[in-house]
């Protein structure tokens, strides 16, 4: 990432910006939501810091949203802005779940919450898919992308294999198969 | 080594680390652990619970909260929560400030066109793991449809009232 000096954001600032954050991005749209109110609205971080610290969320385990934001946070204020931006990240979303669950453990075998739960599973089925579509659009055309698509999912859905076998068995494939200079490099990409 | 405490912190810590790609990519390990081997959620209390995670704001997988929850009541509540996010997160401290050291290194973009499908995989397996028990009949399958058409084509509008609208219809016609 480029040394780009950094405004020096107050702590408060920071957390009262994830919180916002926290408490409105919703279904899997995180991005968009960081890129607004930190590239657009506070000017905390440029378009490249952004894409760079998103960049590092995807490649390494953990969420998105907790990932940038302890990335970004940490680039702002250092270790202590990290704690302070994932607090602020995931404070309102687990009240909200925290009370919801403790309300559906009272009320499990109630018909009405049941009939409810199956719509908002089903719901939920269609939103992940909307999601996997939204993001896997770009991967569809490639015959390379689609063979490690359909390895993947034969792999975990139909021989129930343990992810840890599939992310170093297809991964370093994966990695290969793009290998530097070898890569069958789209037009137009970074 | 056998205290549920140390079972609910190890179980989340292990999927932490697993988590590339993000929480629907390890949610048929999660499944697996959590129902399968573990016995701590029925395969339908495991449903309801990622259900209800997808009302909330914020990370999707917030949801880890309510499954320490059935486990331990609050404090395993807050096991899971930390064995979730804290070996990620201090993964990704570190890792961000190591990923500069390879600026410029053409390895990056490989590692990132290598995974970008291997990720969309994962979230495509994650689909799937909870469609197995999410979907029943006809009216679950029209509710699913219902919401991917609706979140494809119609655009700015919070997802979360899609599921709640889910919801409601289940209200209406799954009793």
């Amino acid at each position: 990432m480029s040394a780009a000096p950094s405004p020096r954001v107050a702590l408060w600032d920071l957390f009262a910006a994830f919180l916002l954050i926290g408490a409105t991005s919703f279904g899997g749209g995180v991005v968009a939501y960081l890129r607004n109110a930190l590239v657009l609205n506070r000017g905390w971080i440029d378009e490249e810091q952004f894409l760079s610290a998103l960049e590092i969320s995807q490649a390494l385990p953990g969420l998105n949203a907790t990932n940038m934001s302890i990335i970004v946070g940490d680039r702002l204020r250092g270790p202590l802005g990290a704690l302070v931006a994932f607090i602020g990240m995931t404070l309102p979303g687990s009240i909200l779940v925290m009370s919801l669950g403790v309300a559906y453990a009272a009320n499990a075998s109630n018909t009405l919450v049941n009939a409810t739960l199956m719509g908002v599973g089903a719901a939920s089925v269609g939103l992940l898919s909307a999601v996997t579509a939204q993001i896997g659009r770009k991967q569809f055309g490639r015959w390379i992308d689609v063979a490690i698509i359909v390895i993947t999912v034969v792999m975990v859905s139909v021989l129930h294999l343990p992810l840890l076998l599939v992310l170093l068995t297809v991964g370093p494939v994966a990695v290969f198969l793009y290998r530097p200079t070898a890569a069958p490099a789209p037009e137009g990409e970074r | 080594m056998n205290s549920p405490g140390l079972n609910v912190l190890g179980v989340f810590a292990t999927l932490s680390v697993l988590a590339i790609g993000g929480g629907a990519a390890v949610l048929p390990e999660m499944k697996a652990m959590v129902v399968d081997s573990h016995h701590w959620l029925t395969d339908d209390q495991f449903r309801d619970i990622y259900g209800l995670g997808q009302v909330a704001p914020g990370p999707n997988m917030l949801m880890v909260l309510v499954i320490g929850y059935h486990v331990l009541g609050y404090p395993g509540a807050l096991l899971a929560f930390a064995g979730f996010f804290v070996p990620a997160g201090l993964i990704s401290l570190a890792g961000s400030r190591l990923w500069d050291h390879f600026e410029g290194s053409p390895w990056r973009l490989s590692l990132q066109r290598g995974m970008a499908p291997l990720v969309v995989g994962l979230m495509a397996a994650g689909t799937i793991s909870i469609a197995r028990t999410a979907i029943t009949g006809a009216g679950t399958v029209a509710i699913a449809v219902a919401v991917f058409l609706g979140l494809i084509f119609v655009k700015r509008i919070n997802p979360a009232l899609f599921v709640l609208a889910g919801g409601l219809a289940g209200l209406a016609a799954l009793r």
